[in-house]
């Protein structure tokens, strides 16, 4: 198994050479596509740091691991699992869009759509599928360029939108067996040992979702970057991703999973259930199981509804657990809202860049974006939500009350 | 079977998610159980008394081994998982 992973991390050697091997194959697009993969890399960022909750959220709520060391564990667990598996990377780019319909600035302002709705959604607190957000804004797009029929609706259905439905409820399920199942087990044990030995458990289950985020999420990117290479011809059409895209995605995903969205953390890990450390591991272990479990199968699910699905169980699984159904319910119709509202970013971006055309039209919207984001990080800053004060009592809001002391009185 | 779902994978994710998700913390718990005193003294009452009581009362060999052989299953079941994203690539 080791040497199987040596293999995998045999390539950055050649990591140069791949780059020095570019000049001659590109383009008059070479600006419009080095936009691209830098708005990629940057959708991989917020992808990493808007799902650090999935893997991490209960085991920082649980204390099972303290806030900065769990984000620098799932972070390097990213990072690995990105160069595990590439099986899912192709599902992203086939079968959703006509693929020979692909442009550049289709795919530019796809990530466009994504990454606003990242940005809306981390700033929310809510935590809403990443997966989605990318998705939306790439069929968005697709629409504005040439219309309905650019899209393949059936695969959107089947591969998406069903899977959608299915995937947090049978994670919760799961969740729910799981946590009625453990509870049963240990009556009898004390409160001290339980909490204690599920804590140490927790650390394994949520290192396996954040290997299994890193196998599954990091490789979208992945695909992403390729259907632009592809687009742009610098790579055959049936090419696999070339070494530089695998490396640069799985940083940058490991980046923004170091960096932490402590906002949805703090929802997911605080807002939802009142957890405890054995129903944080039947909800990690559900998790877990379900998303590799489904990627074997060829579904790249959203790892968020999973994450979120089995949050849910393990509050159902208990008695007597205090399930806040509001705060799920919004995160619901966030989740509905995803996909068109993505795809209507996606598509305005696409139309802007296509009405001023050119290098400039997408240059204007990467400038644009990059001002909405400047815009979310200081919106954010106002009520911080930090590894500090991820665990405060939660108080009906994402963002912590300001005098803690007062609020718990 | 069906263009829309494909129910063979349904299942399979459905019954192997169980096994998997929700019978390796089961089995995680009843390591845990094993390794923590028996009987009436860790009764929910008192909670000081409780962590007392699991103070004195060791678990003995045989409880200490089937522990470790539910821990080791369970650590198994994680490689395999591992191993198989890495082979189904």
């Amino acid at each position: 198994m080791n040497r199987s992973r040596r293999r995998h991390l045999c390539p950055p050697i050649t990591f140069p050479q791949a780059i020095c091997g570019y000049p001659p194959t590109v383009t008059g697009n070479s600006v419009l596509l080095a936009l691209v993969v830098a708005t990629a890399l940057g959708f991989d960022f917020t992808n990493g740091f808007h799902d650090t909750g999935n893997a991490m959220a209960t085991s920082i709520a649980t204390g099972a691991l303290p806030p900065r060391i769990a984000v620098a564990v799932s972070s390097v667990l990213n990072l690995v699992g990105a160069f595990l598996s590439f099986s899912v990377a192709a599902t992203i780019a086939s079968g959703l869009v006509q693929t020979h319909l692909v442009t550049l600035t289709m795919v530019f302002a796809g990530l466009t759509g994504g990454i606003l709705w990242n940005l809306a959604t981390w700033y929310l607190g809510l935590p809403s599928s990443s997966s989605h957000a990318l998705i939306g804004g790439v069929v968005g797009a697709a629409i504005a360029s040439a219309g309905g029929h650019a899209v393949q609706w059936h695969g959107i259905t089947s591969k998406v939108i069903l899977p959608a439905i299915l995937s947090p409820v049978i994670a919760g399920m799961v969740a729910a067996v799981g946590t009625f199942l453990v509870y049963r087990i240990t009556r009898g044990v004390p409160d001290g040992v339980r909490g204690r030995g599920f804590r140490l458990g927790q650390i394994g289950s949520a290192s396996m979702v954040s290997l299994a985020h890193g196998t599954n999420d990091a490789q979208k990117t992945m695909g992403v970057i390729t259907l632009a290479l592809i687009a742009n011809n610098s790579i055959g059409a049936h090419a696999k991703a070339p070494t530089w895209v695998i490396i640069s995605c799985a940083l940058a995903i490991s980046l923004g999973t170091y960096v932490g969205g402590w906002r949805v953390i703090r929802t997911l890990g605080k807002g939802l259930v009142e957890i405890e450390s054995p129903q944080g591991m039947a909800a990690e272990s559900s998790s877990a199981a379900v998303i590799l479990l489904s990627s074997s199968f060829g579904y790249s699910l959203s790892t968020t509804h999973v994450a979120t699905g089995s949050i849910l169980g393990s509050g159902v699984g208990k008695k007597g657990a205090e399930v806040r159904w509001s705060v799920a319910g919004r995160m619901a119709f966030a989740w509905v809202l995803t996909l068109p509202a993505a795809g209507l970013v996606g598509a305005l971006a696409y139309a802007t860049a296509h009405g001023i055309g050119g290098t400039a039209g997408t240059s204007t919207i990467f400038v644009v974006l990059a001002a909405c984001a400047t815009g979310f990080y200081l919106a954010s800053r106002r009520t911080a939500v930090t590894a500090s004060n991820v665990n405060s009592q939660w108080s009906g809001s994402v963002a912590p009350a300001a005098v803690p002391a007062g609020a718990a009185a | 079977m069906n263009s829309w779902i494909n129910l063979n994978a349904l299942w399979k994710i459905v019954v192997i998610g169980l096994l998997a998700g929700a019978g390796l913390p089961a089995l995680f718990a009843v390591g845990l159980r094993a390794l923590s005193p028996r009987g009436g003294a860790s009764g929910s009452a008192d909670p000081g008394g409780s962590a007392e009581a699991s103070a004195e009362a060791q678990p003995d060999l045989l409880q200490k081994v089937a522990a470790g052989i539910c821990f080791l299953a369970v650590l198994a079941a994680m490689g395999w998982g591992v191993y198989s994203i890495v082979h189904n690539s």
